[in-house]
């Protein structure tokens, strides 16, 4: 019953995280007391129209969203961070949204920067209704307490550009300004991701063309930086199938131009569910079947006691495609409520470039 | 190794042959450690609730964020700040009324509660989602829960009809407190989108500063190590461990002259001991092994007794703490490990430190001991003027803590070391009455008897100490309960002038009431009162609204007034303080004082001081109109009524029935009267319990001194028997001995006991509650004090001396022979 609920990438962080509260480790317990099935909320279906603002703004009928933020950034000198923005909603219950206190969202901010030789992370809580927490979808702004994706007048909906992302910690801060002109980039068929071959989808659009510049502050020295980044936008209500334990997911700057979306759920039977995205430099996306991706852990690390595939392999033989990718810092391990890894990366190969990297359920 | 057994065997043997000196050494180790855990478990339970309540969502432990003037404050104070990046929870807090008692609701918010609050509640095994859902869910301690008739599960209603969320238990929360998230709280507390204060965690980032987010609406609150709690109880709690100390030197007493019996009587098997080869270490060694093996015995059985002391005191510990403070204490003991480790080891220390006399002869024990000599009048002259000088100084200190200290330890200090003074300077004066009463004797018996009196001294005075310890404390802490009780009483009948009391439950209600009162001819006087809270000085401070009516005017006891007090009160520019604020604000009449107000701060001209007993907060009494006018926001439910005696129960029936008031809110002169007084007796209880026992510990201190009198005293007794003095007479000259002796101890003890009470009243009482007795001495109960003592006295010396009367006159015989 357990892992009916793990829902999808990130929202099984958010949702164990929010009843891990609950304490006393009572994690699996929580899970189940939460997973009141997804009755009463909006199925994820094929063939939906996206519209913009409205689809920047929370979808309060499905359980869990999230508004994500990547980025692959450098300073003067070339030193190399990573910059973490997230900010995920979980409905507690469905239904019409009630006001104050009663309201049913949940809300919770994860925030990281990553350098060679450090990685600092945050999280915080809060619970809609009150405005402590929430998303706006025009003007465009998503916020949980001093914490802020925030755009502008001259913010324009195709583009979500451009925003100003802050965050800070008790050791790290950062403030990001990101801009493009290019559009969103819907994921899988037009916008609807299958997470396995029963059914287990969500909706999914990216903005993988931001252009970063800002700075970065660990242990209250500044330094200017500027790079890359990728907002991942994402809701669902259906869970992920029930043996389906956690995930590998990738988000790719190719240096050539090229973006490359690929996440790999694993099962407990040993096999994966894969799927990617092939965005090319104008836009145009090409899905990619799991059957055509061929991902292998390469190098493992102990953190927090459990072995970690920080090193991949990665081909795709029908784009041509075989790299090797390597963590900025092995150590990028979020110890939050529900821990994960998520850290910047490189690759070279037939491909070299930048990207992120995520796994969770080690 | 074989040898230390074998030496041990030796020893062990002589406990086999003498079991009853095995019951006191035993019996005194038992009392000393059972009564000084008992003390100490009674603190540690009544100390782990203050932390339970220090630590419950923004007591004193955590830094909090409060309006100003303690007023509520919106919610968007709260959002604001969390946007600035305070790490700050809210908390909502009020009072609702179940089954007719009153119980603090507190809503609080977890999802942002900092987890570094104490003992945050974990929100049930069915997680945050049934909490913070509608109904969701109220937290209560089991305490309270049984004290609500109510199981685990159910929804009550509030008294006003209000449904409450289904309780769930939570084992770690205060009792009296019910935890509801904010949402329910703002609801049934009817405060929508308003917060009591906020709770702030650990910064996690860079803030604002609080002026900016704010301005000046919030203040901060740092946390504080000890609450408010902890400061009010302190005085209470030192009580209880100065009677758990004295009773535990008292203890060791026994303890003492238990060891020097035994040692004497095994004096000539430690000599064989060391002539057969045992070396004098190895003796010492094995004599402490011995007594660290009897302590821990007695240690554990002491523990027992002392777990069962503290849980039979308990429920007094409880209603004390609570009548005096509001403290909720569970009824449950719950005892930590350290609790017994502690136990042990003080059994030890304490058996050690009653041994080392003993034990110090036994490393000098000469291998051919010569005969003892004879020269103890001398020695004993020499050791009384060392203890005598001791006795002075410990006594000048006493005066000098007096004179210049000024707190409740110091307080503490001039008793401690009055009584230690007095205690050491015994022997001496024992010794000055009696070698008195011996140049005055004529006949050779009466000489000799005065004489031996005198050489009994130094193996009695331990015992006599004891004695006049236990008494003396007695009779002081008799004698301030009485006067407690009588000054109490007669100061509840002026407080309580009115015939009846109540408590409307809202201001529409009030009105309803007094609407429907005035068509009622038996009532003579309504007077409204109010009541307000405010701080000063970091302190929190009550502020009554009186009517001003010739109820107050000819009733209130006033302890010091201005002409016409009452009169001036009036205009509103004028209060009466109670005499705890006083003390602590160092006021006097016609200064000035400036009350913190909504409005603003109210300066109040001091035109009386009243006496305001049992409670702990500083009390401020003005009119009733100028109160209202100063804090618009008070309730106006508070109504004291003029009857006709006679009229009263009709018209209470009446109330109740029609506007649905219960013995909660609407209550008569009588029953208030009683319920004031029933708490206060109870404050007491256990204090007069544990006096009880340091008497009864005393008395066997004394029992066992006389048993080992009774032994080595045979060489004295002998020779009169052998000149032709019966062994009945002898045994009436011994009774005859130790009554006087216990008399003239007794009779130093009153004088003692009363500089003692009246130490208690005018410096510890005065440091721990902020008032002032006046001084009584209550002469029928010193009377029945020395008739206890001389009857305990009789009932210690009666074994020994029927002992005595039935020796076998081989025995004395015997002595002649004996190598003593």
């Amino acid at each position: 019953m357990r892992d009916k609920v793990l829902i999808s990438r990130r929202a099984f962080t958010a949702g164990v995280a929010l009843l891990g509260l609950g304490g006393n480790g009572a994690r699996a317990q929580g899970f189940a007391g939460l997973g009141i099935t997804a009755e009463g909320f909006s199925p994820v279906i094929p063939g939906k129209t996206f519209a913009f603002p409205e689809d920047h703004g929370p979808h309060p009928d499905y359980r869990i969203e999230w508004w994500y933020v990547t980025a692959n950034l450098a300073d003067t000198t070339g030193v190399a961070y990573g910059a973490q923005w997230t900010l995920f909603r979980l409905a507690s219950r469905p239904g019409a949204q009630q006001e104050g206190w009663a309201n049913q969202q949940i809300w919770m901010g994860h925030a990281a920067v990553t350098r060679a030789d450090t990685h600092r992370y945050s999280e915080a809580f809060a619970r809609g209704g009150i405005g402590q927490a929430g998303v706006d979808p025009k003007p465009f702004r998503a916020w949980i307490d001093a914490w802020e994706m925030r755009g502008s007048d001259r913010t324009r909906d195709h583009t979500i550009a451009p925003l100003e992302l802050t965050a800070s910690g008790a050791d790290f801060s950062y403030a990001l300004r990101l801009d493009t002109d290019r559009a969103l980039v819907l994921q899988g068929d037009a916008g609807y991701s299958k997470k396995s071959e029963r059914g287990q989808a969500s909706y999914y659009f990216s903005q993988p063309y931001f252009k970063a510049t800002g700075s970065i502050a660990i242990d209250d020295k500044p330094v200017e930086v500027t790079g890359q980044a990728w907002m991942d936008r994402e809701w669902s209500t259906q869970p992920l199938a029930s043996d389906q334990t956690g995930w590998d997911w990738f988000s790719l700057h190719l240096s050539s131009g090229e973006k490359l979306m690929l996440f790999r759920l694993r099962q407990t039977d040993g096999n994966n569910y894969a799927s990617g995205s092939w965005i090319l430099s104008d836009g145009k996306t090409e899905q990619i079947a799991s059957a055509d991706i061929d991902m292998v852990p390469k190098t493992l690390t102990d953190l927090a006691g459990r072995k970690i595939p920080v090193g991949w392999q990665i081909s795709i033989p029908r784009l041509a495609l075989s790299i090797e990718s390597v963590a900025l810092n092995t150590k990028s391990w979020m110890g939050t409520s529900f821990p994960y890894w998520e850290g910047p990366i490189s690759f070279k190969g037939s491909h070299a470039g930048v990207g992120y990297l995520e796994m969770t359920g080690y | 190794m074989t040898r230390i057994i074998w030496i041990l065997a030796v020893l062990l043997s002589h406990w086999r042959r003498h079991p009853m000196q095995l019951a006191t050494l035993l019996i005194g180790l038992i009392s000393a450690t059972a009564l000084w855990s008992g003390v100490q478990a009674l603190n540690q339970q009544a100390r782990d609730s203050y932390d339970r309540a220090a630590a419950t969502f923004g007591g004193a432990r955590t830094a909090m964020l409060v309006g100003r003037n303690g007023a509520t404050f919106p919610q968007q104070l709260f959002v604001d700040l969390r946007r600035a990046g305070w790490p700050v929870s809210p908390v909502v807090e009020g009072r609702i009324q179940i089954g007719g008692r009153s119980l603090r609701l507190l809503g609080i918010e977890p999802v942002t509660l900092p987890a570094e609050v104490g003992n945050a509640p974990t929100i049930g095994r069915t997680g945050l989602q049934s909490f913070v859902t509608p109904p969701g869910e109220m937290l209560v301690a089991p305490e309270t829960l049984s004290d609500l008739d109510l199981t685990e599960g159910t929804a009550p209603s509030a008294s006003d009809g209000t449904l409450l969320p289904p309780l769930r238990v939570q084992a770690q929360l205060v009792p009296g407190v019910l935890v509801v998230d904010i949402g329910i709280a703002q609801r049934l507390l009817k405060m929508p989108d308003q917060l009591s204060r906020l709770l702030v965690g650990k910064a996690k980032g860079k803030r604002v500063p609080l002026e900016n987010v704010v301005g000046d609406r919030l203040q901060l609150v740092e946390p504080d190590a000890e609450s408010d709690l902890e400061r009010l109880t302190d005085s209470f709690h030192l009580n209880l461990t100065a009677f758990g100390l004295l009773s535990f030197v008292v203890g060791l007493f026994i303890v003492n002259s238990a060891i020097g019996l035994a040692f004497e009587q095994r004096l000539p098997m430690l000599r064989t001991l060391r002539a057969c080869g045992v070396s004098a270490r190895m003796l010492n060694v094995v004599l402490v092994v011995e007594l660290v093996s009897l302590a821990l015995v007695a240690g554990v059985i002491g523990l027992i007794c002392g777990y069962l002391i503290a849980a039979s005191l308990l429920p007094d510990v409880a209603a004390s703490l609570r009548g005096l403070y509001g403290a909720q204490i569970p009824g449950q003991l719950t005892l930590k490990g350290e609790w017994w480790i502690a136990g042990i080891v003080i059994s030890i220390v304490g058996a050690l430190a009653a041994a080392t006399t003993s034990l110090a002869k036994a490393i000098r024990l000469p291998v051919l001991a010569t005969a003892q000599p004879y020269a103890w009048q001398q020695a004993q002259h020499r050791w009384l003027i060392f203890q005598s000088a001791l006795a002075l100084a410990v006594l000048a200190a006493a005066a000098g803590i007096l004179w210049y200290g000024d707190s409740l330890i110091s307080g503490f200090a001039v008793l401690a070391a009055l009584l230690l003074g007095a205690a050491l300077g015994l022997p001496a004066i024992v010794e000055v009455v009696l070698s008195f009463s011996q140049r005055s004797a004529h006949r050779a018996v009466a000489v000799w008897f005065w004489a031996d009196a005198r050489q009994q001294l130094s193996g009695l005075s331990l015992a006599l100490m004891a004695l006049l310890l236990a008494l003396a404390v007695n009779v002081g802490v008799s004698t301030m309960v009485e006067t407690f009780s009588r000054t109490f009483s007669g100061w509840l009948d002026g407080r309580l002038a009115a015939d009846v009391y109540l408590i409307a439950s809202d201001d529409t209600q009030a009105t309803e009431i007094k609407a429907w009162l005035r068509q009622r001819p038996e009532v003579e006087a309504m007077l409204p009162s109010g009541r307000a809270e405010t701080q000063i000085g970091g302190e929190p401070i009550e502020i009554l609204g009186l009517s001003d009516h010739a109820t107050y005017r000819d009733h209130w006891p006033l302890l010091q007034s201005t002409a016409n007090a009452w009169i001036r009160l009036r205009p509103g520019d004028t209060g009466l303080i109670s005499e705890q604020l006083a003390r602590r604000l160092k006021l006097a009449i016609g200064d000035r004082i400036e009350v913190p107000a909504p409005g603003g701060n109210w300066t109040l001209e001091v035109v009386g001081i009243y006496a305001d007993y049992g409670n702990p907060k500083g009390q401020i009494a003005v009119n009733i109109d100028a109160l209202t006018r100063r804090f618009p926001a008070i309730p106006q439910t508070r109504l004291a009524l003029r009857v006709a005696p006679a009229a009263a129960p009709a018209l209470i029936s009446s109330l109740q029935s029609k506007f649905g008031l219960d013995g909660r809110n609407l209550v008569d002169q009588a029953t208030l009267k009683a319920e004031s007084t029933r708490i206060f007796n109870r404050t007491f209880a256990v204090t007069a319990a544990l006096n009880t026992f340091t008497l009864g510990v005393a008395g066997v201190a004394l029992l066992t001194s006389l048993l080992t009198l009774g032994n080595s005293r045979l060489p004295q007794l002998a020779p009169l028997w052998a000149i032709g003095i019966t062994r009945r007479r002898l045994a009436a000259i011994e009774l005859l001995k130790t009554m006087s002796v216990a008399l003239i101890t007794t009779l130093l003890a009153l004088p003692l006991g009363l500089l003692v009470a009246w130490c208690l009243i005018a410096v510890v009482n005065v440091k721990a509650f902020g008032w002032r007795l006046p001084f009584h001495i209550f002469p029928l109960q010193l009377l029945e004090l020395v008739g206890v003592a001389m009857a305990a006295a009789l009932l210690a010396a009666l074994i020994p001396v029927l002992k005595l009367a039935r020796m076998q006159p081989a025995n004395l015989v015997k002595i002649f022979a004996d190598e003593r």
